[in-house]
């Protein structure tokens, strides 16, 4: 999954050991990491923040909540018609169910893609992105390129991504406007009839569930 | 506000790039950014909305040669020294220069995991019936507000189908000016490719924004 990641994979060191960055770091640290301490040091001695509770901020961000919860959503959908139902009529509500939710996806659609339909997520406003079960969102997702071209060309953009779609699939934009945030369900890979939903999760990468990728062909996993 | 923010369309910025196994933040600095953005909201003295207009009142220029978490902490300072929090001075000092006025509560640390857990809802109790129903034509205003507003540029002056009633929800163009939550009627509304982008476009393509009522008229 070449535009994927997991949260088990990263670590550039940061985020679990905040003990390391003082004197032995200083001469390494830019202009504006210098700036951003500065900034932390002044909120925490006028009581504005407190620098412990920002320490847990980060850790539920870099270790907690991630691509995986949405992972389990899609293969639960896939596996459970009652679910499906239910997370297609009222996406945050079904999902509470499996004690997602919250900051940044307090209201969740989801949009289910079919043989006839294809749909993909931007927010060309800022960064709209469904947190609580997909995480921060990737670096793209927030850039110039994608948020300007998701909706003015959406099968030139999917393209790049790899996803070349039939011309008489029709291709479904939603624009992240209000605080509803979206996640995509993409199509059961045929091939996978009897497969567990922890076996399904494995498939779903994070871009299909931004709507410009598709679920991993059942042979590419072991 | 017609800011740099408002991308939809626009073109020149190239190929979209996605990095392989991208971490969740590049540098250290990017997730305190993010952790004080949240932490000092929390303090409820200004919205997620402020926030928004606060960076997408940004220069254009900076907006667009600067990373997402630069743009976040560069709006951060202004809200802040609009707020008479922290002053550039003590920034570059790296120490507080004079007290501020204190919260009721700081954002603590037992308390994160539950707050972020539950969020901050933005539904609301209706306060007028819904103009709009599922299948109604509506077009979206030719306005050009100078302060936050949800609705892009590229769907101004367009006409779409109302697909979905989602509710009652804070209105960000009050909620940014500190006028209240103000619940409007947000209606998800599709607009042919075409109408959109004109006859060249994708006959099998459409956008679908989620507008607050105050955004359409009648069509």
């Amino acid at each position: 999954m070449p535009h994927d990641h997991d949260h088990d994979h990263h670590e550039h060191g940061h985020g679990h050991d905040h003990d390391h960055d003082h004197d032995h770091e200083f001469s390494e640290l830019s202009d504006v990491a210098l700036r951003v301490r500065a900034l932390e040091t002044v909120l925490a001695e006028k009581g504005l923040v407190d620098p412990a509770a920002l320490d847990v901020i980060v850790d539920t961000y870099e270790t907690r909540v991630g691509p995986r919860n949405g992972a389990r959503v899609v293969a639960r959908a896939w596996s459970d018609p009652a679910f499906k139902a239910r997370l297609l009529e009222d996406g945050a509500k079904a999902i509470a169910e499996l004690d997602y939710g919250g900051r940044g996806g307090e209201h969740i659609a989801v949009v289910e893609n079919t043989a006839d339909t294809h749909n993909m997520v931007v927010c060309t406003l800022c960064s709209c992105y469904p947190w609580p079960v997909l995480g921060l969102p990737p670096v793209w997702y927030k850039s110039a390129p994608y948020r300007s071209r998701a909706v003015i060309d959406p099968r030139g953009v999917l393209a790049e991504f790899g996803v070349r779609l039939a011309d008489d699939v029709e291709v479904r934009v939603w624009d992240s406007t209000s605080e509803m945030r979206y996640l995509v369900l993409p199509m059961r890979p045929a091939g996978t009839e009897g497969w567990s939903e922890e076996q399904l999760a494995a498939l779903v990468t994070r871009d299909s569930m931004i709507g410009v990728g598709q679920p991993l062909a059942p042979g590419s996993v072991a | 506000m017609n800011g740099a923010q408002d991308l939809g369309g626009m073109m020149g910025f190239g190929p979209v790039a996605p990095e392989p196994n991208e971490p969740v933040f590049h540098a250290r600095w990017e997730s305190r950014v993010l952790a004080n953005v949240i932490a000092t909201q929390a303090l409820g003295w200004w919205t997620g909305d402020r926030s928004r207009f606060a960076r997408e009142s940004l220069n254009p220029g900076f907006y667009l040669t600067h990373s997402y978490y630069e743009i976040w902490l560069a709006a951060l300072e202004n809200i802040l020294a609009a707020e008479r929090l922290v002053g550039a001075d003590e920034i570059a000092a790296g120490h507080a220069l004079r007290p501020a006025r204190k919260p009721d509560a700081v954002f603590e640390a037992s308390n994160v995991v539950s707050a972020l857990t539950r969020g901050w809802p933005s539904d609301r109790e209706p306060q007028a019936a819904p103009r709009f129903k599922v299948g109604d034509k509506a077009r979206a205003k030719n306005m050009h507000p100078t302060t936050h507003t949800r609705l892009p540029r590229y769907a101004r002056g367009k006409v779409g189908v109302v697909e979905i009633v989602r509710g009652c929800h804070v209105f960000p163009d009050a909620s940014a000016e500190g006028r209240g939550p103000d619940p409007q009627w947000v209606y998800n509304v599709r607009f042919s490719a075409r109408e959109l982008w004109g006859e060249e476009a994708d006959p099998r393509a459409s956008v679908t924004i989620d507008a607050f009522e105050p955004y359409l008229d009648a069509a």
